[in-house]
């Protein structure tokens, strides 16, 4: 297929036609996607607000169904397909493979993610997004669900197909740029995924059906939580991906050690997915051997990856800017961040929450002994929208910031309005998800419309604490849907209304990286090699946090059968 | 890439940018570790009576 290529004047980077089309195209569905989350959200989280109590049960489940699906498939999903296309074509300066396919891809999610939707709100399939077997949903439910995974599939092929377009046209010398290897390592984690998906939901499609019987209820957990934890490992490489992104073009920051970096990729290929078995620890079918395996051994591997990942992130941005002069003390290079700047301080807090919260949370409730403290608790949303919406979710939002001007060609409205979105969403998501994880402490269920049981015949007193932190997460719950809201708005009226900007230069042929431009931090190869005393200290607060928290944890379970 | 089939390239660079070989293990090892691993397990739980 013919095609042409832009370089936008400001950034550098150049956007193949095809390619520059399908990624609007995915970016725009994913916002659409979040405002129906986020519309979700508003009645899951004024239904667990004990003052408010908004929804009746059955529509809260129907709704929680909701949220669970638009929230993390179809607004992550369609985003991490912008994301790949962007970090093959747009990185890689090249044509994307196969366009043809990517429409297929586009449109399998589109209608895959409609029907889904359809089914959930007729109201037949409260079943939540992880659908346990024997809980039925109609067919329609998973047969959208297969069309998107399906989509997805295609778009992991269109990346891959691409990667050997960039190095049969030697559009690249040496490797794959860090952040396009990021994106590889959430590719090959979404194959997996996708593959393990199919294997369960098709024979639940054809139960449903009536073609199967029965499906043994062990098993489709265990093949399920392939899907649903693996799918979290997309989200986890591709926001790491767009950490390195970020930094690279607002400072020119480069990685530390190119090899570190690509190290830890590698042992989140190896080691991330098989943490899936965190998920059913409190299982009875599983034996101790395959539990401990795959949730100490090996998930270790991968949360030292993340902990490199932790480390060189904030080490690259010091080494920037201890570059730039800022070498006073232990901090200058911190306090003289661009905090002003909506990109880098969204990605800034994604990678402060998800390493402090959803990091220490997530290994805390992946260790066998104390996961039966919070095993089903609300401290289990707590943790993961810590990972999923401080880190992933925010991540995406800031690198938003930049693609508007480049990719969409708008100037974003209200400059002011859009340095504070990332404050003020990332921090009130930061204490919902804390909030969340005490209630969750204190024993409040997860999914449950009614922690009072009232009527029931023997009561339970809550203790105070336990109601103010359900008052505390309402509160805070709908401050973070508000900063979302704000996000979308902005978005989107940039999109309409924004000043235009121009588009820069069209080719027929790709064109070389400009010197000294953002594409040409974007797509750098090397280390720098500069001493980072300011992010070893933080990375030790980060360790001595953790082991506090964990030990205090321990205690806690002593406690439970009164040993102490 | 083209130009690493050099010997003087390290083995793990070669390895990292070997992209398909990534793909077949990303894809296997858990498929064997987890999966299969997991559906032996099950099978060898004893049936209630
Ligand atoms: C915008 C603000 C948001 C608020 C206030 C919010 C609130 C909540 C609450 C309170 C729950 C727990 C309900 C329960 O267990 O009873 C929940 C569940 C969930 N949320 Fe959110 N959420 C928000 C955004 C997001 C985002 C951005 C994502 C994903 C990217 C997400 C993914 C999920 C998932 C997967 C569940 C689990 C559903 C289930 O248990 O089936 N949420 N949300
Ligand atoms: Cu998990």
């Amino acid at each position: 297929m013919a095609t042409t290529y832009r370089t936008c004047p400001a950034s550098g980077l150049q956007f193949e036609a095809h390619a520059e089309k399908l990624m609007k195209w995915n970016a725009v569905a994913a916002v659409l996607w979040l405002l129906v989350g986020g519309i979700t959200a508003i009645g899951v989280i004024m239904t667990r607000w004990p003052a408010f109590k908004l929804l009746p049960p059955d529509q809260f489940y129907t709704i929680l169904t909701a949220h669970g699906v638009d929230m993390l498939l179809c607004w992550i999903i369609f985003f991490e397909m912008a994301v790949l296309y962007f970090a093959s074509s747009v990185l890689l300066r090249c044509r994307l493979a196969t366009p043809k396919w990517g429409w297929v891809q586009f449109w399998l999610m589109v209608v895959g993610s409609v029907m889904t939707n359809v089914a959930i709100f007729q109201g037949e399939s409260s079943v939540m997004f992880t659908s346990y077997v024997p809980m039925m949903a109609a067919p329609h439910f998973y047969l959208g669900l297969i069309l998107f995974a399906v989509g997805a599939l295609i778009g992991c092929f269109v990346f891959l197909g691409t990667l050997v377009v960039a190095k049969k046209d030697k559009t690249y010398t040496g490797s794959i740029p860090m952040v396009t290897f990021g994106a590889l390592t959430a590719c090959i984690i979404a194959i997996f995924t996708i593959l393990t998906g199919a294997g369960i939901l098709l024979p639940t499609l054809a139960w449903s059906l009536g073609l199967i019987k029965e499906i043994d209820a062990q098993l489709y957990r265990m093949v399920w939580w392939g899907l649903g934890h693996s799918s979290q490992q997309i989200n986890v490489s591709a926001h790491v991906a767009i950490w390195y992104l970020i930094p690279a073009v607002v400072i020119g920051a480069k990685p530390l050690s190119e090899k570190v970096s690509r190290g830890a990729f590698l042992m989140y290929i190896l080691f991330l997915q098989l943490a899936s078995a965190h998920h059913l620890l409190s299982d009875p079918g599983m034996s101790a051997e395959w539990k401990v395996l795959n949730t100490s051994y090996f998930m270790y591997f991968a949360v030292m990856a993340s902990m490199i990942h932790g480390f060189t992130v904030p080490g690259a941005i010091e080494a920037a800017q201890r570059r730039k002069g800022f070498t006073n003390g232990l901090f200058e290079w911190l306090r003289k961040a661009p905090w002003g700047n909506p990109a880098f301080a969204g990605m800034f807090i994604s990678l402060v929450s998800f390493g402090f919260l959803g990091g220490i949370s997530g290994v805390v409730l992946g260790t066998e002994q104390i996961n039966m403290l919070m095993h089903n608790t609300f401290y289990v949303p707590g943790h993961f929208h810590t990972t999923v919406v401080t880190g992933t979710t925010l991540a995406f939002m800031a690198v938003t910031y930049l693609l508007v001007p480049t990719l969409f060609k708008r100037e974003m409205i209200h400059p002011k309005l859009c340095q504070i979105q990332p404050y003020l969403f990332g921090i009130a998501m930061s204490i919902t998800g804390l909030v969340m994880m005490g209630a969750g402490t204190l024993g409040v269920s997860r999914r449950h419309w009614d922690m009072a049981f009232s009527g029931a015949p023997f009561q339970y007193e809550w203790p105070g604490a336990a109601m103010l932190m359900m008052g505390m997460t309402g509160f805070f719950g709908m401050v973070t849907i508000v900063g979302g809201a704000l996000w979308i708005y902005l978005v989107v009226g940039s999109l309409l209304w924004g000043k235009k900007l121009e588009g820069g230069a069209v080719s027929d042929k790709p064109t070389p990286i400009p010197a000294a431009t953002p594409a040409a931090s974007a797509s750098h190869h090397g280390s720098d090699h500069v001493g980072v005393p300011g992010t070893v200290v933080l990375v030790m607060a980060l360790l001595v946090s953790f082991v506090l928290y964990y030990f205090v944890n321990w205690k806690y379970l002593s406690e439970v059968w009164l040993l102490s | 890439m083209a130009d690493n089939d050099n010997d003087d390239v390290p083995f793990m660079q070669k390895l990292l940018d070997n992209h398909f070989l990534l793909v077949v293990i990303g894809v296997v090892s858990p498929t064997v570790l987890y999966t299969l691993w997991g559906i032996v397990d099950i099978m060898n739980t004893p049936l209630a009576k």
